[in-house]
């Protein structure tokens, strides 16, 4: 994740709605590519886990949307959500994944996501100059907390796997 | 619509096919595809004006997974199909994807060939110190310690070192990058691409199956220090004394790229296909 000097500069609300529109579109790009390798890779599981990831994080965004009213944040987007280092908060990390990983693993990697996204507009919050964009991160924070609650009761139903979980007797790949 | 708009037009999913990759979950290669569509976004380039060649190995499956023109061509001679392509067909983007195993081994000679010609085009290696598609032999890039049952105790060969190569036979600009850093390495691709000649772009790309310890790479890598160079003793100082993790633009030479003339077609097709009919 970028650090607050390398994540997009937020002036207006319009700007902030922008970036928080485009970190969830993000996100839910980068969950239905893990279900997209997840269905290549024949865990079906996760495919279902993913899609649903990426399912609430659509929600989120579309909220967002409606939130926007007239402003176009798709468009907004892409002028000024860039990260100069870095990806938007919720973009988990790709090379986490392995074809037989559990709904444990899957949270994890939401888990970050989420914290990263509590942390950044908590950076939000502290630096802006603006009072309607302050107001509107805090909102934000609440809700990624939120969030972050969510997925640490999900995990609950998920326990962590044995250090086993990644062994296969026959692998898709190996040396002969 | 001006370039501007043009630009804000274009989105990263636009250069993006249909296909879905069959790369292993955690392979490095899915952020390099990220950073390509990225790029090409960012440069607002039609893309029926890019075009994307590719030799053999798991690197060159890419263009498939692009929707510009694409060339799966055969081991080791994208090079030599791109510089066809560059010179005939000046106003296209050629981006020629490979791998080290594929760009280094089979395609070295080429390498060397195509960094001397300066031809205007962008040379991305994914590099991940091991032949992946064929199930783990080692490449030119891999450590001379590196252990497996297709190498045991080792190969114990000096590896290559792809940039040094690269300055010494006349690239016009030289980067690293790392795949896990798509935005950085979209951003480096934006500006190899704009850069004249021949460009080449290292992206060291974790192949999680056969190298999980290539993971470390994210905690290893760091950015280039100082800006780029165009002094290529400069720049070969620092190549050669580097720990193989800088990331960044390391030289931005400002030779002319080669345009040879080409006249208009003097050979009839019809006429040159009797001369190969059986």
């Amino acid at each position: 994740m970028s650090s607050a000097a390398e994540a997009p500069k937020v002036a207006t609300v319009a700007d902030l709605l922008a970036v928080a529109y485009q970190i969830e579109a993000d996100a839910v790009d980068r969950y239905d590519l893990l279900a997209d390798q997840m269905e290549t890779h024949n865990n079906p599981e996760l495919v279902r886990v993913f899609r649903d990831l990426a399912r609430a994080e659509g929600i989120h965004r579309d909220e967002i949307r409606r939130l926007a009213g007239d402003i176009d944040v798709a468009a907004h987007a892409q002028r000024v959500a860039k990260w100069q280092r870095g990806e938007s908060p919720e973009q988990v990390n790709l090379g986490e994944a392995h074809y037989l990983m559990t709904p444990w693993h899957a949270l994890q990697l939401a888990l970050v996501g989420e914290q990263h996204a509590l942390a950044y507009f908590e950076s939000v919050v502290a630096t802006a100059k603006d009072a309607g964009v302050k107001k509107m991160a805090e909102e934000f924070v609440e809700e990624e907390a939120e969030h972050v609650n969510l997925v640490h009761r999900l995990l609950r139903k998920y326990p962590e796997p044995p250090d086993s979980w990644s062994v296969d007797d026959d692998p898709p790949s190996q040396q002969e | 619509m001006s370039s501007v708009d043009m630009r804000l037009a274009c989105k990263p999913a636009d250069y993006k096919s249909d296909i879905k990759p069959i790369w292993c979950p955690g392979c490095g290669d899915y952020h390099v595809l990220m950073s390509f569509t990225r790029a090409f976004a960012e440069l607002g380039l039609p893309s029926e004006d890019i075009v994307v060649v590719s030799g053999i190995g798991c690197s060159s499956r890419i263009p498939a997974y692009t929707n510009c023109y694409g060339f799966h061509g055969v081991h080791g001679r994208s090079l030599a199909l791109a510089a066809g392509l560059k010179v005939t067909r000046p106003e296209l983007t050629v981006v020629v994807a490979s791998g080290d195993g594929d760009g280094y081994s089979i395609g070295g000679n080429h390498f060397l060939h195509a960094c001397r010609r300066n031809i205007d085009m962008t040379y991305v290696v994914m590099d991940n110190h091991i032949y992946g598609m064929t199930k783990g032999q080692p490449s030119p890039t891999t450590e001379p310690e590196f252990d497996t049952a297709l190498s045991p105790g080792g190969t114990g060969l000096r590896p290559f070192h792809p940039l040094v190569i690269a300055l010494a036979s006349g690239a016009n600009f030289i980067a690293r990058c790392f795949s896990g850093e798509p935005n950085e390495t979209a951003a480096v691709l934006v500006e190899a691409i704009r850069h004249p000649g021949f460009s080449f772009v290292e992206i060291l790309s974790p192949c999680v199956t056969f190298r999980p310890d290539e993971k470390e790479w994210k905690s290893l890598v760091h950015t280039a220090p100082v800006a780029a160079t165009n002094d290529p003793a400069k720049a070969a100082r620092r190549i050669m004394t580097d720990d193989g993790f800088n990331i960044g633009i390391l030289y931005r030479g400002d030779r002319r790229p080669y345009r040879p003339a080409i006249g208009a077609a003097s050979v009839d097709l019809s006429e040159l296909e009797k001369d190969f009919e059986l």
